[in-house]
Order: C-alpha cells, then sequence, then structure tokens
C-alpha cells in the first residue's frame, strides 16, 4: 500500500493538514477555523471508519502494519512501527469519533483564542491516535509523552480559575510516571536490543525477577494515567479546571491510554509479572471502585462528581484487565470503549448547562426537565447508559468484567464479589445528580428562562446515543472485533503463568 | 623545522589559523571603520568566521595531526569547530541590534569574540596539555573583557571581575594538574602520557591527583557543582548576548577539553575517577534543577539551568573508561552538546528580545501575557523551554535518551534514575515560564529586530526538525571519533 496514502498514516497524521490551513487562517476568523477544525477532524473518522472496514476480524495479527526504519543510533534502529489489532483498533475510532463531537461542543464554549485552541486540539488527536497504533517503544514514548502538551495547554488557557495549577499538576504528574517508563524502555533497549513490541512479544524469556521491575516501571506510568486509586489525585483537579472539550477528551480517551497501554505492553511483554501481580492489581482497582463512587456521592458539583466516578469506572476496566482471562479482557476493552462514551457524554451534558449558567453547583438547579425536556431525556439515556442499565453499553461491559473476574484463575472470586456493589453505588450517585438536576421543583428564578438545547448540541449527543444502544444491543460486533487479539494474549498469559 | 613543514602543519590547522589572521587583522581595520557603522565589523567578523566554516567543512573526514602531535585535527575536532563557528555567528548575530540598543556599540565586541571562538578551536583539537592551557587562556581572556562590556554598569563589572578571578582561580588548578600529570609521567602530549600508563612506568597516586586537579579546573570552566558559584552572577551581570555565547561557547569547550583528554590519555584511571564524576553529575544536576526553581529573574534562572545541563553531560562522562561504551560517551556528550547549545542560543534570543536598558524586562513576571502579543516569540520560548525540560518531540528530548542510554550501558542505572529525576524537577520551572506566558496576562513589550526573531524562530524550527529527522546529527555525533595514534 501506498505510504502516504495508508489508512493508517492518514487516520494518525491528517489533522495536521488542518493544523496546516489553521495556521495561514487570521485569529479573528473564528468560525472558518471552527469549521476547518471540525471538517478535519470529521474527515478523519471517516478515514478510521474505512480502516475498520478493511480490518479482518478473526485475524489475532497486527494488521495494516507499516514498519520503516526511522533513524540508527549507535547500534540501535529505530523503526516507524504502526499497526492495529482487536485491541487497539475500538479505541482509535472511538478517539476520532470524540474529537469532532468535542470539537462542536466548544462552538460557542470558546471564544478566546479559538485559532490556538483548534490547533492544540487537533495536534492532541495526533498523538493519541499515535499512541494506539505505534508498534515502537521509541515512536509510542514520543506519542505519549506528546499528548501532555497539547492538554496541558488546553487545560491552563481555556480551564476555570485554578486552571494554572491543574495544568501543571497534571504534567508533572504524568511526566513522573513517563520517565520511569523512559528507563525501562533503555534497559529494553540495551538488553533485549530492540524497541519492536511485536518482536519483544514474539521472544519473550525476559527474567522474572527482572519482568517484576520493568512492570512496576512501564505501570507506574499507566497506572497514573488510569488513574488507579491513589495516584488518582491529579484527575479531579484537571477535569474539573479543564473546559468541556478538554474533559471530555481526558475522560474519553487519555485514561484509556493508561488502560491500553497495560494490556499493549505490561500483559502481553511481562506476562510473568502480571500474573504474580494480578491481585495487587484487581485489589487496588477494587479500592478504586469503591473510593471513586464514595466520592462521587459526597460532591456538590456535577462535574466533580463525574470526574470521580471516572475513577471508579476506570477501576472496572483494571478489574477485568487483571482477571486475565478471555471474558475479562475483553469486557475490560469494551468497556474502555463505554467510559469513553458514557463519560464523554455526561461531560458534554454538564458542559451544556454550565455554559448557560455559568455554575456546576446542582443546589443551583433542580427541575430542569420542565423548561428543558429535549435535555432532560438524553441526560437521561446518558445517565442510564453510565450506571449500567441492562439494554445500554455500560451493562455490557460491566457484567463481562464481572463475570471474568469470577471466574478468573488468577484473582480471587472476592473481588468481582466487592466490586458488585460498585455497580449500586453507581446507581445511587448518579441517580441521585439526575434527581437534582432534573427532578423536583422549578423553584430558581434563573433556571425558568433555560432554553432548551439546540440543533447543534442534539447533533453532539446523538451519534453516542445511537452508540449506547449498539453495544447495549448488539455488542457481538465489537466482541467479535476483539475476541481474536485477546484470545492470543490470553494463550501468552497462560503460557507464562505455568513457568514459575 | 624546515618550511615544507610549517606549511603542512599550517595547513592542518587553516580554519584557526584563518580565523586568528582574521581576528588580527580585522582588529586593525576596525580603527578605520566610523562609530556608528560598527555593523561593518560585525559583518566582516561574520564573514571570517562563514570562511572558517567553510575549511573545516572541507577537511571532515580526513584527520591529521601536526606540530609533533601536539594539534590533532579530527572528526570530533571538526564537529565542535562547527559548534564553536556557529556559536560565534550566534553571538554575533544575536549583539547587533542588542549593541546598538543598549548603547555600548563597539567594534571590540568582534574581534574580542573572534579571539575567543578562536581559543576554543584551538581546545578542540589540543593533544598537549600545554596547548590546552594556552586555548584555555585564549578562550577566556576575551571573554572576561566581554563580561564587562557593559560598564560602567555595576553588574557587568562585577561579572568581568568575578568571572577574571575564578577564571583565573581556575586555570591555577589546571596549571598545577598538568604539572603533577608532568612530574608522573615525565611528558604532557595526551598519547604519550596513555602511553606511560600502558607500560606502567607512571606514578599512579600522583598522576590520579593531576588529573582531578584538571577536573577541579575544568568543573569551574563548565560550571559544574561544586565550583558554580561564579555562573548566577557572572551570567546575570554579563551582556545578555555575551552570556548567550558563553554559555554555550565556554560550556562545550570545557567539555572538548575534558572529553580529549579524559578518554584519550586517562582510561586507565576510570576505578579512581568515575566515582568522583558521578558525584559531582549528581550534585550539579540535583542543585541546578533545585535552587533554579528559586529565581524570578530569568537570567538567573537559565544561570542555573546551564549549571543542570552540565550535570546532564557529565553524565555521558562517568563510563568513560568503560571501552564498550566510550565511543558513545563521546557521540552523546556531542549531541546533547548540539541540542543544548541550539536550545540555549534560542531562549537567550528571546530573553534579548524582551530586555530593556538597565536590565528591565528579565523578571519572570515581565513575560505575562506574551503569547497573546507575540505569539511567535512566545511559541519559540515554549518549544524550548520543552527542550530544556527534555519533553519529545525535541531535541533535548533526544539528547537526555542518549545521555542516558549511555549511562544505563556503562551501568550506572542509579545515576540515570538521579538525571530522570531532576529532569521532573526542572520540568517544575521550565513550565512555568510557559504558565507565565500563556495562562497570565500582562503588557509585555518586546522588541521586532530582524535577527534577534530570525534567531528564535530558526532554532525553534531545527530543534524540532532535527528531533523528527534526526539521522544526519546523529550520524555526525557517532562519526565523530577522536584520532588515536
Amino acid at each position: 500500500m501506498n505510504l502516504v496514502l495508508h489508512p493508517l498514516i492518514l487516520t494518525t497524521f491528517l489533522p495536521l493538514v488542518g493544523i496546516l490551513v489553521i495556521l495561514f487562517l487570521k485569529p479573528e476568523w473564528k468560525n472558518a477555523i471552527r469549521w476547518v477544525a471540525l471538517l478535519t477532524s470529521t474527515a478523519t473518522f471517516a478515514i478510521s471508519v474505512v480502516m475498520l472496514t478493511y480490518f479482518q476480524v478473526g485475524n489475532p495479527d497486527i494488521q495494516m502494519e507499516i514498519n520503516t526504519p526511522w533513524f540508527n543510533f549507535a547500534n540501535w534502529t529505530i523503526y516507524f512501527h504502526l499497526g492495529v489489532d482487536g485491541l487497539s483498533i475500538l479505541l482509535v475510532v472511538l478517539t476520532t469519533l470524540l474529537t469532532p463531537l468535542s470539537i462542536l461542543s466548544t462552538w460557542t464554549a470558546i471564544e478566546d483564542r479559538v485559532k490556538e485552541f483548534m490547533i492544540f486540539f487537533l495536534l492532541l488527536e495526533v498523538g493519541m491516535v499515535g499512541v494506539f497504533v505505534s508498534l515502537d517503544l521509541f515512536l509510542f514514548y514520543i506519542f505519549w509523552e506528546f499528548t501532555l502538551i497539547p492538554m496541558y495547554f488546553i487545560i491552563g488557557m481555556w480551564g476555570g480559575p485554578r486552571r494554572m495549577y491543574a495544568a501543571l499538576k497534571f504534567f508533572l504528574y504524568t511526566m513522573a510516571g513517563s520517565v520511569l517508563m523512559l528507563l525501562a524502555i533503555l534497559w529494553l533497549g540495551i538488553n533485549q536490543g530492540t524497541f519492536s513490541v511485536t518482536e519483544l512479544i514474539a521472544r519473550g524469556g525476559i527474567p522474572a525477577n527482572i519482568q517484576f521491575w520493568l512492570f512496576i516501571a512501564f505501570g507506574a506510568a499507566f497506572a497514573i494515567k488510569v488513574p488507579m486509586w491513589p495516584l488518582h489525585s491529579w484527575l479531579p483537579d484537571a477535569h474539573v479546571e479543564a473546559p468541556t472539550a478538554g474533559s471530555v477528551i481526558l475522560a474519553g480517551v487519555l485514561l484509556k491510554l493508561g488502560t491500553y497501554g497495560f494490556v499493549r505492553f505490561n500483559l502481553s511483554m511481562f506476562p510473568n509479572a502480571a500474573v504474580k501481580l494480578a491481585p495487587w492489581v484487581a485489589g487496588l482497582a477494587v479500592i478504586g471502585i469503591l473510593y471513586g463512587a464514595a466520592v462521587s456521592y459526597a460532591q456538590k458539583d456535577a462535574k466533580k462528581l463525574v470526574a470521580y466516578s471516572s475513577v471508579s469506572h476506570l477501576g472496572f476496566v483494571m478489574l477485568g484487565l487483571f482477571a486475565l482471562n478471555a471474558q475479562g479482557i475483553q469486557g475490560g476493552i469494551l468497556q474502555m470503549v463505554n467510559h469513553g462514551l458514557s463519560t464523554g457524554a455526561l461531560f458534554l451534558v454538564v458542559g451544556m448547562i454550565y455554559e448557560r449558567r455559568h455554575t456546576r453547583e446542582m443546589d443551583a438547579f433542580g427541575g430542569l426537565w420542565k423548561v428543558m425536556p429535549i435535555y432532560g431525556a438524553l441526560t437521561m439515556i446518558v445517565t442510564l447508559s453510565s450506571m449500567g442499565l441492562p439494554g445500554l453499553n455500560g451493562f455490557v461491559g460491566e457484567f463481562t468484567i464481572l463475570l471474568g473476574a469470577f471466574g478468573s484463575a488468577y484473582i480471587s472470586p472476592w473481588f468481582a464479589g466487592i466490586a458488585a456493589a460498585g455497580v449500586i453505588l453507581a446507581a445511587i450517585y448518579l441517580l441521585f445528580m439526575f434527581q437534582k438536576l432534573f427532578l423536583g421543583q422549578l423553584d430558581k428564578e434563573d433556571n425558568k428562562l433555560l432554553k432548551d438545547i439546540n440543533w447543534r448540541e442534539i447533533v453532539t449527543l446523538v451519534p453516542l446515543l445511537i452508540l449506547f444502544f449498539w453495544i447495549g444491543l448488539y455488542p457481538k460486533f465489537f466482541f467479535n472485533i476483539m475476541a481474536p487479539a485477546v484470545d492470543k494474549l490470553v494463550t501468552i498469559i497462560q503460557t507464562a503463568s505455568v513457568i514459575p | 623545522m624546515t618550511l615544507n613543514d610549517l606549511l603542512h602543519n599550517l595547513d592542518s590547522i587553516l580554519p584557526l589559523a584563518v580565523l586568528v589572521a582574521w581576528s588580527c587583522i580585522l582588529l586593525i581595520v576596525d580603527l578605520f571603520i566610523p562609530k556608528g557603522r560598527k555593523g561593518w565589523t560585525a559583518l566582516l567578523a561574520a564573514v571570517g568566521l562563514i570562511v572558517s566554516l567553510g575549511l573545516t567543512i572541507l577537511r571532515v573526514g580526513k584527520p591529521t595531526a601536526s606540530f609533533d602531535g601536539m594539534v590533532i585535527n579530527d572528526d570530533f575536532s571538526s564537529f565542535l569547530i562547527i559548534l564553536f563557528l556557529s556559536s560565534g555567528l550566534a553571538g554575533i548575530v544575536l549583539a547587533y541590534d542588542y549593541l546598538k540598543r543598549m548603547n555600548i556599540e563597539k567594534g571590540e565586541y568582534y574581534t574580542l569574540l573572534l579571539f575567543s571562538v578562536s581559543g576554543m578551536l584551538l581546545m578542540s583539537m589540543a593533544n598537549d596539555l600545554i596547548v590546552v592551557f594556552l586555548a584555555l587562556e585564549l578562550l577566556s581572556i576575551p571573554l572576561y573583557v566581554l563580561a564587562g562590556f557593559a560598564r560602567p554598569q555595576v553588574e557587568s563589572e562585577e561579572a568581568s571581575l568575578k568571572y577574571f578571578l575564578m577564571g583565573a582561580f581556575a586555570g591555577g588548578f589546571v596549571v598545577f594538574g598538568i604539572a603533577l600529570v608532568f612530574g608522573a609521567t615525565g611528558t604532557t602530549n595526551l598519547t604519550a602520557i596513555f602511553a606511560s600508563i600502558g607500560a606502567s612506568i607512571a606514578n599512579i597516586p600522583i598522576l590520579v591527583m593531576g588529573a582531578a586537579l584538571i577536573l577541579v579546573g575544568f568543573g569551574f570552566k563548565v560550571a559544574a557543582v561544586p565550583f558554580h558559584m561564579w555562573t548566577p552572577d557572572v551570567y546575570h551581570g554579563s551582556p545578555s548576548a555575551v552570556t548567550a555565547f558563553m554559555s554555550v561557547g565556554a560550556k562545550a569547550a570545557g567539555f572538548a577539553a575534558l572529553l580529549r583528554i579524559f578518554v584519550s590519555a586517562f582510561p586507565a584511571l576510570s576505578t579512581d575517577l568515575t566515582m568522583v564524576l558521578w558525584a559531582v553529575s549528581a550534585l550539579t544536576m540535583f542543585l541546578g534543577n533545585v535552587v533554579a526553581i528559586a529565581q524570578k529573574n530569568i537570567k538567573r534562572m537559565l544561570a542555573y539551568s546551564s549549571i543542570a545541563h552540565a550535570g546532564y553531560i557529565l553524565m555521558a562522562l562517568v563510563p568513560y573508561g568503560n571501552s564498550t561504551v566510550s565511543s558513545d560517551t563521546i557521540s552523546a556528550a556531542l549531541f546533547y552538546l548540539v541540542a543544548y547549545a541550539l536550545t540555549s542560543f534560542g531562549a537567550w534570543a528571546v530573553v534579548i528580545a524582551l530586555e530593556k536598558a538597565e536590565g528591565k524586562g528579565l523578571e519572570l513576571d515581565d513575560y505575562a501575557g506574551l503569547s497573546r502579543k507575540y505569539p511567535l516569540l512566545a511559541a519559540c520560548m515554549a518549544v524550548f523551554m520543552l527542550s530544556f525540560t527534555g519533553v519529545p518531540p525535541t531535541l533535548g528530548f533526544m539528547g537526555k535518551f542518549y545521555l542516558f542510554r549511555t549511562v544505563i550501558e556503562g551501568g550506572y542505572l542509579g545515576l540515570a534514575l538521579i538525571g530522570v529525576f531532576t529532569s521532573l524537577i526542572s520540568a517544575y520551572y521550565y513550565l512555568r515560564v510557559i504558565v507565565i506566558m500563556y495562562m497570565r496576562d500582562g503588557e509585555p513589550e518586546a522588541r521586532r529586530e530582524f535577527w534577534v526573531q530570525f534567531t528564535a524562530a530558526l532554532t525553534a524550527v531545527l530543534v524540532v526538525l532535527l528531533t523528527l529527522f534526526a539521522q544526519p546529527l546523529l550520524s555526525l555525533a557517532s562519526q565523530a571519533v577522536m584520532l588515536t595514534y
């Protein structure tokens, strides 16, 4: 396939074309800039869907691979190595879907420095897709660290009152984990002589005691990103201060970089250590589920509530992944997608009301359904999806995860038992939020004049709602895509677990 | 020595000879250039550097030794010579408008700069401790004068005096070290020193003392802890264009000497010296980065940052005695020097653009709101700050990646850990500059001088492009081996 018109290259780098165009537009032409950004990201989404049609379901290996030497480094060769498989392709499409929707959500919310905003946003998309598709550790690290820069600017320049603190905290926390991973990558390069992820996985044979340390070093970077309890404290700050679009991408995609990292690198390259550490990781995941839920319940600010709910939901993902069996990992991956859709939608919904009232205190609302029925109905579906109502996406993910965790040979079923309580807690705090916003008396004067959401806002939400039902009613389509790759991964783990 | 030998010898150091001759002539020519037209001196000085640059590039890949092995012209020296000549050009370009604006425009600036660059050239080719010392003085003395170029401003005079006293002190250490090395081995030629250690006729304890004193002397030059005390005051007091040139040129020359001396003469002493280097490197990275956090003045902040970066480069030197990584030691250090040079010159260009008379416009708070009023300058500065931190895709990241690799390969994982954690600390104060530029409002005033803006933009583009297309620079750095004979 032609290198430039290769679907993976286009999916990853097409936003750069948009940036190039935006650079030549005057800062005052705000609408033109918005349209260019929207069209580029929509085109990127379209290409990623085309890529999905090229994808051979049933093939467990890396597909649409590009592997060409990038540069030599003393006796190392760094490869420009891209590819997708069942573990990553859904996340790529999730990223390209959420980006145009987020851009659409900023249409009236971002008025200041639109040009810079769109440039950073498209750069962020390049970085995120790059992380999911790169298969060379060096290349991966470049993309991984690069995502920090645009997100840092997005939080710091367009965020709330404490944005500078939040942006710096976000950057330093994530970088702290990354530098450990950098050392681990260097160690692999020096001792294994290759940065190719596929080759490292196929070769295996890293001594168990060293796997342990490499797992910790990679895991530190990913656990901070997920974020796993107790490394989560940057997340509420970043979310609360970030503009709506930033929160959507942060929750929807950036956190998935962490969980994806665990699947792609920790589970496949260090399976031995993964088996040994599974109970510990699962334990932290369960604590995260309960802690996130409890703290969410205590929030008065709707956005903070959603932010903490991410800690809880991603606990589920981690539990599923570290069940280390096919069901758990499939559920984990599906739940990554689900969380991206549901929490992304929740942030959009909260952002819509914030844009109207400039407050997110739940006590300032009540009875909104009477003035904003469409908004209310859509929010209800989003809320139900997030809390895992059968028939919607969240249920499928959480159910599969719990099933996997119960049947896991590596972790105790008690983890699943306790985690199940998290499902109930989620229902409590989410319904509590819905109730405070929409039900009860419409007693606040400011709320009586609120206008219902407009066409643009509906268009932002509808694609997500369709996917809620699609995944909820016919998850087989999604499971089929990932199943062969997950089975391959599970075989690697099983082989490793019999080695003492 | 016959005339033929002399010509042959001169031929092998042609770029240096041309530059020295050019400087001497320029000193006289400048007398006839009227005040207010010193742009001609700048132009002539630049032409001299470019001629020398051209001659150097023609000679890459043809190593020669001359003057009875006292001077070596190899790819290692060529790489550094190109770096020094480019630094000289940057020093001229940055000074051109700056001197006028600060009302200190004198033609001597350019000739002094050329002499200092000549010293650096000689330093990179020196294969004899006596030549090393000569080069050290030739590069330092013009810098002492340049540091005081803004007289009668007190800070500048203070910087000059402080730099001179500290430099003389450091020079004393170097001479004493050379004397001890001579006493221990009976020679000052690096190749002969190596041979005498190999033949075990050298007095090792005295030799180690001599080597340690040489390390101390150059520790002063490259601003390594605990010999860094002069750096913040001198960097702060000197005119910014001088500081920019000094912070790159003098540091790179110091490392040129350290690399050449340690790798080609003292590999056998690594058992004794490596622990010292380890400690100095770790302390330098730590102290430079931690103290930089407390700085409110951008020049002082960059001074501490330059101390920290000396620590990173020293990291490459730690495993120099390990023969499997010693070639990586050289190329990692050279690569990092280029990364540091480009990033530094860019950052100083931005500083110069914002500086106003009497040391105003140098506080970090003066950068507030820069991104709104001068988006280009702010974007460049953001790139430089990220590159200093070592965040991809910038040259600073590539440099650190190579350094850490060398250190881990040499077996010093602990030092690499210190390296990454001090980088993390450094992120705090580098990012603060971005925070101030992009996230706070203010009314900054910057000059729209062509050459300054050009330097900032060019270095910013290079910092990113040389990362994405890293092969040429990596190849050059890895081919820059020393000639041993």
